[in-house]
């Protein structure tokens, strides 16, 4: 390809349209750009030959469809018919599926072309990508560091320009930590407004199908092909979006600036609720109460619907026993048949639903008053590999700012907004109401005017 | 010691409902002898990434039996995962439901009704020998089919009433359309919870024995009623020996004709119940559950009330004409054409049961013919009507000069002479015909 990679939905479209480039020629370049990085490990599986074949179908028939010649990848835990699909687990290493995500066949349809399958956390469990099975997926900002999991491969594959855009499953900050951790977009739906069909389900009540881009612009797009019912998913509800043209308030929690919080994330995120102040929105400081609970709570319901959703991988089916699951996927196994078992169902999982629910309380009493909330998506940049792999508590406190949105059912945005002294990405996120994610868009796309922002690739 | 003791009886009926869908997916439900595994999908399968979505259908089913069975309807109840490892169960759990199901309470046949509730049907587990080695195999057409359970309080002493209340809530299922209940088909299964009290229900000492025997996997009401006694009998020499009863489930030998064990309470399983995550919970209005009560055809108590009174026929005609929808409706139809030609139902109900005419002609129509023409066999010869009207026209001369100077009227009067001389014998037509024929010569 002989002009510079396109970086936005819009100038791949553009430069499509015009004849500048053809889709063979984008599938080519993103080929060998996948090729190039095989060592940050964001692929299982490339799907070269159904590239090329959508490509070439784009190319004779040129079409200004939303996603046309959008370079995707998926993350491994969306079904895609004779792709493999493994969840990054020994125990699917040859599942081939029979059928489609609804998203995948959405974005399909919209004109997107599917180059690869990225590598996750096996079942998405995990926060730095190091629990896959298949290794870890490297930062490509600096190969030393995690790039966030459990979307980890869809997060460096957009950050190091292996693919144009990424989908993801986010249930307790799965693709807003990765994003921040690698300087790209990530967003994360209202639960019940993408359906979940045809992705392998980690924890249903929490579980939600979103996107990596490098715009908000771009997820957005992503969105609008991917939200409605699909008649599969029964839990997806009627999509009534907010107004988003009166003055906005932004909410700043104050429970989410707490002590251990990396200074350069904090000054980071209080510099862009000013960028937001001076575009005209009102800051407003509103307290959470009872965010302190969000972990414990999340750590109970999410492994107990853990432990039922991995039961069908009995052995019988898919042709790998029982011992082929890994260390967490145990854990989480074990974990959640606990809190589930008789004797123990009040005290654990009815408990914590309860406390869910005071935290979905404290949340509407602050939407009353605000139109979103700005806060870190985590409390430090990307970490060391290995440096939290052998502490699983650790681990499972990195998701302390973003678990919160999947309890209570929200939107949340990941933005981007710079770099620490030692060129790691920084960034924030917003979280709005049920249903507002025009509000988050619309506050997205502000910043991102507001700091002339210029996407780039790591890499 | 001639102490008696009483029988205290609980029933769990499951009945897979004949929706043409199944529960949570578009497959066909309809998979009695269909080739394997040609009726899934990723859903009923359990395939990764597979979401249920709910059978309104098979709830209001579910909820009509409910209603004809007296219950009350829970306005909010939900879908629950109940757990547990099988091969014939592809997502290790069951969506069924635990502590909200669609109806509750209720009162049938005098036995109190706890709850009914629906769930969905597993695979089914074939055992074949292929190329000489015994094999398992997994069929999952009946996965995921509506399945549809009552259970009743121990309101139960004997085997004879439990079977007639079975029978009775088979009709239930019939009479609803939802299910044809047919026990050979396994589309009504049934469990009997059994334990044995020294003191019998009105006595004040009488509280639910600390025990119960399950009895499962019982596929016909005669083989029920034996295994239950038969149960019966095996606690009786139990207790009557001193001997503490274990709770357990056992099945029943048909050739031994005793109950055998299949299951000790070590094994219980803890099902681990959650509500299901991937159903919303199901919320019904007053209006709703109206217009489901108002959907609900006549009953079999109604029908029978109705047939003795509307048709004056006996009980026992009654009985055997409403036990079966279909028969009770060929009947109803008969009788309307019947009246027609002075058929009368008791006529027609008789010619059906001791005759079997409703066999020989599958359509009403054809057995009111067939009876008609049985009928006029009787009929008194031609020469005998020609020879009576012959006479009663000589007898009345003076209503034979009223005819012919136009009083049309006195036909009537003439046919009635005629049937009078043949004891009313004369088929109406012929004697009117002979009658014309003779008056305009």
């Amino acid at each position: 390809m002989n002009t510079q990679l396109p970086l936005t939905i819009k100038d791949t479209k553009e430069g499509l349209l015009t004849k500048k480039f053809s889709a063979v020629e984008l599938v080519d370049e993103y080929l060998a750009r996948i090729n190039k990085n095989k060592d940050l490990n964001a692929f299982l599986t490339i799907s070269d030959d159904l590239a090329y074949a959508k490509a070439k179908s784009i190319d004779s028939n040129l079409e200004n469809l939303p996603l046309s010649g959008v370079i995707t990848a998926h993350k491994d835990l969306f079904l895609t018919k004779g792709v493999r699909t493994t969840a990054s687990s020994k125990v699917l290493e040859d599942f081939v599926p029979e059928y489609s995500a609804t998203a995948v066949t959405k974005m399909e349809k919209a004109g997107a072309i599917m180059i690869g399958k990225t590598n996750c956390d096996a079942w998405a469990h995990g926060a730095s990508g190091e629990n896959s099975d298949f290794g870890p997926t490297l930062n490509p900002w600096n190969k030393e560091y995690v790039p966030g999991g459990s979307s980890s491969g869809s997060a460096t594959s957009v950050a190091a320009g292996l693919s144009l855009v990424a989908t993801g499953t986010d249930t307790g900050g799965s693709i807003r930590e990765p994003a921040n951790f690698c300087g790209v977009v990530g967003f994360k739906p209202t639960y019940g407004v993408v359906s979940r069909y045809g992705v392998i389900a980690m924890a249903s009540s929490l579980d939600t199908v979103g996107s990596f881009g490098h715009t908000v612009e771009d997820v957005e797009a992503i969105f609008n092909v991917t939200k409605g019912p699909d008649g599969f998913d029964s839990t997806v509800a009627n999509y009534q979006p907010r107004a988003t043209d009166h003055k906005l308030k932004i909410g700043i929690p104050e429970e989410y600036f707490i002590k251990g919080l990396d200074k350069e994330v904090e000054e980071s995120v209080l510099e862009a609720s000013k960028v937001f102040e001076k575009d005209g929105v009102e800051l407003v400081p509103v307290s959470l109460p009872n965010t302190k609970y969000a972990i414990d709570v999340y750590y109970i319901v999410q492994p107990a619907e853990v432990s039922s959703n991995l039961g069908r991988y009995d052995g019988i089916r898919y042709g790998q026993g029982r011992e082929t699951f890994g260390a967490e996927a145990k854990r989480r196994i074990m974990l959640g048949t606990y809190v589930l078992s008789a004797g123990y169902y009040d005290a654990f999982y009815l408990k914590a639903q309860k406390v869910r629910s005071l935290l979905i309380q404290d949340f509407d009493k602050v939407f009353e008053k605000v139109d979103a909330i700005i806060s870190p998506v985590t409390s430090t940049p990307a970490f060391k590999l290995g440096e939290k792999a052998m502490d699983p508590l650790q681990m499972y406190l990195a998701d302390i700012f973003t678990v919160s949105a999947n309890l209570v059912g929200i939107p949340g945005l990941a933005v981007p907004s710079g770099f620490t002294k030692n060129n790691l990405p920084l960034g924030f996120q917003l979280m709005g109401p049920r249903f507002s994610e025009d509000t988050l868009f619309k506050l997205g796309k502000l910043y991102q005017k507001a700091v002339n922002y210029v996407p780039k690739t790591a890499i | 010691m001639e102490t008696k003791l009483t029988p205290i009886i609980g029933m769990e009926v499951h009945i897979e409902l004949s929706t043409k869908s199944k529960m949570f997916c578009g497959c066909s439900a309809n998979h009695f002898s269909k080739i394997a595994n040609t009726q899934v999908c990723p859903v009923c399968l359990g395939l990764p990434g597979a979401l249920p979505f709910a059978n309104r259908e098979a709830i209001e089913d579910t909820i009509k039996f409910g209603l004809a069975l007296g219950a009350t309807i829970n306005k909010f109840s939900k879908f629950d995962r109940k757990h547990y490892f099988y091969p014939d169960l592809p997502k290790s759990y069951q969506i069924s439901q635990y502590d909200l199901p669609l109806c509750v309470g209720g009162m049938f046949e005098d036995k109190r009704i706890t709850r009914v509730h629906l769930e969905e049907d597993t695979g089914k587990l074939v055992h074949e020998t292929i190329d000489g080695v015994k094999s398992s195999l997994i069929d999952f057409n009946r996965s995921s089919v509506p399945l549809m359970e009552m259970v009743t309080e121990p309101d139960f002493h004997d085997a004879e009433s439990i079977i007639r209340f079975l029978k009775e809530a088979q009709m239930i299922a019939r009479y609803l359309g939802i299910s044809n209940a047919d026990m050979e088909k396994g589309s009504m299964r049934l469990e009997a919870n059994i334990s044995l009290s020294p003191f019998t229900v009105d006595s004040p000492q009488f509280t639910l024995p600390n025990y119960k025997v399950e009895l499962k996997n019982i596929n016909s009401f005669k083989f029920l009623e034996k295994a239950i006694n038969a149960e019966i009998k095996r606690q009786e020499e139990a207790l009557s020996k001193g001997e503490a009863i274990e709770p357990q489930t056992r099945g029943y030998d048909e050739v031994k004709q005793t109950t055998y064990l299949q299951r000790s309470k070590e094994d219980a399983k803890d099902y681990r119940y959650f509500p299901e995550p991937d159903l919303p919970p199901m919320r019904f209005t007053d209006e709703e559950i109206e217009k489901l009560r108002g959907s609900l055809p006549e009953l079999p108590r109604e029908k029978r009330e109705r047939f003795m009174k509307d048709y004056q026929i006996s009980k026992d005609y009654t009985e055997i004409l409403v036990d079966d929808i279909d028969r009770s409706k060929y009947f109803e139809e008969a009788v309307k054409l019947g009246g027609r030609d002075s058929i009368s139902p008791k006529t027609i109900a008789d010619m059906m049961i001791n005759k079997k005419l409703d066999v020989e002609f599958p359509e009403p129509a054809g057995l009111v013919r067939r009876i008609f023409e049985i009928s006029t066999v009787e009929y008194a010869s031609n020469d005998d009507v020609e020879k009576s009207v012959v006479s009663v026209l000589t007898e009345n001369e003076k209503a034979v000069s009223d005819y012919k100077s136009g009083n049309g009227n006195v036909i009537g009067f003439l046919i009635g002479m005629v049937q009078k001389k043949l004891q009313g014998k004369g088929n109406a037509q012929l004697v009117r015909e002979k009658l014309l024929e003779r008056l305009q010569k």
